[in-house]
């Protein structure tokens, strides 16, 4: 790892001055990404400001919503009351991402704030747009069994690596920032971007923004959840395809559904076609296929992962049975 | 990238610190960072890595079993390093050194955490447990004694990480079955596969009330 200058911030303003303009500084918090992007050179920013002491912990209910500190711990959000009682599926989303130790030290900003898992990204000695914009995608035309099947374009077809981020995106989670002119709310599905002509840019945060909070609106979906996850290994192993799955449900009528799939895009993927066409259905095996046949227009498979194209909509139709409560 | 020699610096042991001399140290340390001089002036000077690493280190505070100790680190120094290589408590073991396998497992504040993804400049006044604080003296934990008595392991490496995640598991509530176990121990690698008798060392722990 390169030399670089380290700086403890105790104020959210204070780590915003710390950071400045500079677009080679960066913050840290549980680390558990950027030390091991920075172990392999992926990243090497000049200076590190460590904003772990910003009192920015709490998990707390107010006017209804649920608001997460962009400190608190996946674990810590994962095993609290008012998740577990509010948006089970947080809950699931998260407890179905990394390791207990991991989950220990990552928090819900650094967490939305991960870096892709690909390993053309990961190998300083192989092309990849997203770390060196012009040098080209190996992937394409590469090892691309990990790789997206929805929005992807010629210059990056990498995958966001979150569990957390899929039910967020599926419970209309807002992202709270703060950077120089105050405070900005941006709408989870707005906040990751498609790879597009940039794939050097995974979200739209601004270089001197900073995370304060997420905020998810009260909803009817605290019991008919399911996050459901297909991975090479049993546990700790990101997603091959997952989808968090939410139902309003009256008696066995979904009022309203709510959809969204993780390792299939550059963003947390978020179903709504598919959300449209089970309101005011009847939850059963045959119309969630249908759902599942609609979510997956337009998906375009390489030539390792057309697997995926299977997969999905059978994920898709075993979350929503979960949610359903009809397995 | 990582410091593989034996790389002593400064330390105190038993150092009684106040809570005011902490806050001192720490606005101290922030002052340091603000203005860090010394690194711009040996890039100036374009001194070797080695020569530079001496100005650049930063003042710490932190507990280590128990022990209080101040250390100057780098700010790349992982606590993995500092561990192994300037405290010597080498029960710690690297394996991936990229949170991939939890043989690096300690506690912070009672959290298992990885320590090759920690920044030791990072644990400024946190309580570090590492494998060689759990016994009582001569007396071994009971995860110790259980991991024995299953024979928990083969070659033993990962030994360390899985005891300290062992303990954690259970004092996190998630050693409720043979499966809660699996599930919440995926973090820590074993390639000699020892599982079935890890997660039977851990149950027995578990059924036999351990506290702590």
């Amino acid at each position: 790892m390169i030399q670089f200058q380290y700086e403890r911030a105790l104020t959210a303003k204070a780590a915003l001055a710390a950071l400045g303009n500079s677009s080679n500084a960066r913050f840290i918090a549980g680390g558990t990404n950027l030390v091991d992007l920075m172990k392999r050179n992926v990243m090497a920013p000049a200076k590190l400001v460590d904003i772990s002491m910003l009192p920015l912990k709490d998990i707390s209910q107010q006017n209804g919503k649920t608001i997460i500190g962009a400190l608190a711990l996946n674990s810590q959000v994962a095993d609290h009351k008012l998740i577990l009682e509010k948006h089970p599926l947080l809950s699931m989303a998260l407890n179905a991402g990394a390791s207990a130790q991991i989950r220990n030290m990552a928090t819900v900003g650094g967490n939305i704030m991960q870096r892709t898992r690909c390993s053309y990204f990961y190998d300083t000695a192989l092309p990849c747009n997203k770390r060196q914009p012009g040098s080209g995608c190996g992937a394409l035309e590469g090892a691309n069994r990990m790789h997206a099947i929805f929005g992807t374009s010629n210059q990056c077809i990498a995958v966001h690596p979150s569990d957390m981020c899929i039910a967020l995106v599926a419970l209309d989670a807002v992202v709270v920032v703060a950077g120089p002119k105050g405070e900005r709310r941006i709408p989870f599905g707005e906040f990751h971007r498609l790879p597009g002509t940039q794939p050097e840019k995974d979200n739209t945060l601004q270089i001197n923004e900073l995370i304060i909070s997420v905020e998810i609106p009260d909803n009817g979906f605290d019991k008919n959840t399911h996050y459901y996850k297909v991975r090479d290994r049993a546990s700790y192993a990101f997603a091959l395809v997952s989808v968090a799955a939410a139902l309003s449900m009256d008696g066995r009528v979904i009022r309203e559904a709510r959809l969204a799939m993780g390792g299939v895009a550059h963003k947390p993927w978020r179903l709504t076609e598919a959300e449209k066409s089970l309101s005011g259905k009847t939850a059963t095996e045959e119309n969630f296929r249908q759902a599942a046949e609609i979510a997956m227009q337009g998906a375009k498979a390489y030539k390792h992962n057309a697997f995926k194209l299977k997969l999905g909509p059978n994920v898709i139709v075993e979350a929503l049975k979960n949610a359903a409560g009809i397995v | 990238m990582d410091n593989y020699k034996s790389n002593k610096k400064p330390e105190k042991e038993d150092v009684h610190e106040s809570r005011r001399d902490f806050l001192k140290t720490s606005s101290l340390l922030t002052a340091i960072a603000v203005t860090p001089a010394t690194i711009s002036k040996a890039a100036a000077y374009n001194l070797g890595e080695k020569i530079s690493a001496a100005f650049e280190t930063m003042p710490v505070n932190l507990t280590v079993n128990g022990v209080k100790k101040q250390l100057a680190v780098e700010p790349r120094s992982t606590l993995l390093d500092v561990l192994r290589e300037q405290l010597d408590l080498t029960g710690t073991k690297k394996g991936c050194d990229y949170g991939q396998c939890g043989a690096c497992t300690v506690h912070v504040d009672g959290q298992r955490v990885l320590s090759c993804l920690s920044l030791a400049v990072m644990q400024q006044g946190k309580q570090v447990t590492t494998i060689e604080g759990i016994a009582n003296g001569d007396e071994l934990h009971p995860m110790q004694k259980a991991f024995i008595k299953h024979d928990g392991f083969q070659c033993g490496y990962c030994t360390p990480g899985q005891i300290m995640s062992g303990i954690a598991c259970i004092n996190e509530g998630h050693a409720e079955s043979k499966e809660d176990i699996r599930e919440f121990m995926s973090g820590n690698i074993c390639r000699c596969g020892a599982y079935p008798n890890i997660v039977k060392a851990i149950q027995e722990v578990k059924n036999g009330g351990q506290k702590s």
